[in-house]
């Protein structure tokens, strides 16, 4: 698993590139522990080379989620593959988080 | 085609499962959803079975074996760490988990969604899970 950050004003992109399971997601909670994460006005999750999610990489988004809407902080999927997103709609989270098809959605939001 | 593999109870293994799987049910012309939803369903038992059955000692083992009869696939998984109690399962629910911010307790939902049948058993000196889904 690569993940990239690309920070702007208000938001924080992250392309995350690989496979999310119980050994690499570890690496995606410590980029969505750290606190100046917090201070964007939205986080986008660029999931197009986003290959595979096991409930590991779930819990790790399930975990941040609260904490990112009590701060103000819009947590956004788009660009994400058929298979990943059946993940999402086998636990019903499609209809908890926000996932769009493309990046112009995500950043009109 | 390759049907068994063992491999030491290491997170970093758990990719290895995956591709195993993967790669025999691409030999199989299953479609790649298909194909994910059950290497999924794996990789969740794996994970069990690596992290939490064996607390990731790589001394130990875990033994993988494939298996398709008339369109029934199965796996088979058996590791000699502490065993699974089923009984255990509760459903999770996704608004409160998310409001509690807990990261774990879906996994065996989505195998239970996914796979037609899963069975726990104890022997002597190891334990079994087999997972069995029809194919298409």
């Amino acid at each position: 698993m690569k993940i990239t950050q690309t920070p702007s004003d208000t938001t924080l992109t992250l392309v995350l590139d690989g496979e999310l399971d119980a050994s690499s997601s570890v690496l995606l909670d410590t980029e969505l522990s750290n606190p100046t994460v917090l201070q964007y006005q939205k986080v986008l999750i660029d999931c197009q080379r986003l290959n595979y999610i096991s409930s590991a990489g779930l819990g790790v988004f399930i975990s941040h989620l609260q904490r990112f809407q009590d701060a103000g902080v819009k947590l956004v999927f788009f660009n994400m593959q058929e298979k990943v997103h059946n993940v999402f709609e086998i636990l019903g989270l499609d209809s908890l988080m926000t996932i769009v098809p493309s990046q112009t959605e995500a950043a009109a939001l | 085609m390759k049907n068994a593999i063992r491999i030491s109870c290491e997170r970093s293994n758990l990719k290895v499962v995956r591709d195993f799987v993967s790669g025999y049910l691409v030999g199989l012309g299953q479609n790649e959803l298909r194909i994910n939803q059950i290497v999924l369903a794996v990789d969740e038992i794996v994970a069990n079975i690596v992290i939490h059955a064996n607390a990731e000692d790589a001394s130990k083992h875990l033994d993988v074996r494939l298996k398709v009869a008339d369109g029934l696939f199965e796996i088979e998984l058996r590791d000699q760490g502490s065993a699974y109690s089923p009984a255990s399962y509760q459903e999770p629910n996704m608004p409160e988990y998310i409001q509690q911010g807990r990261k774990g307790g879906m996994g065996m939902a989505l195998v239970n969604r996914l796979m037609d049948r899963v069975e726990f058993s104890q022997h002597k000196s190891y334990n079994i899970c087999r997972l069995y889904k029809q194919l298409s």
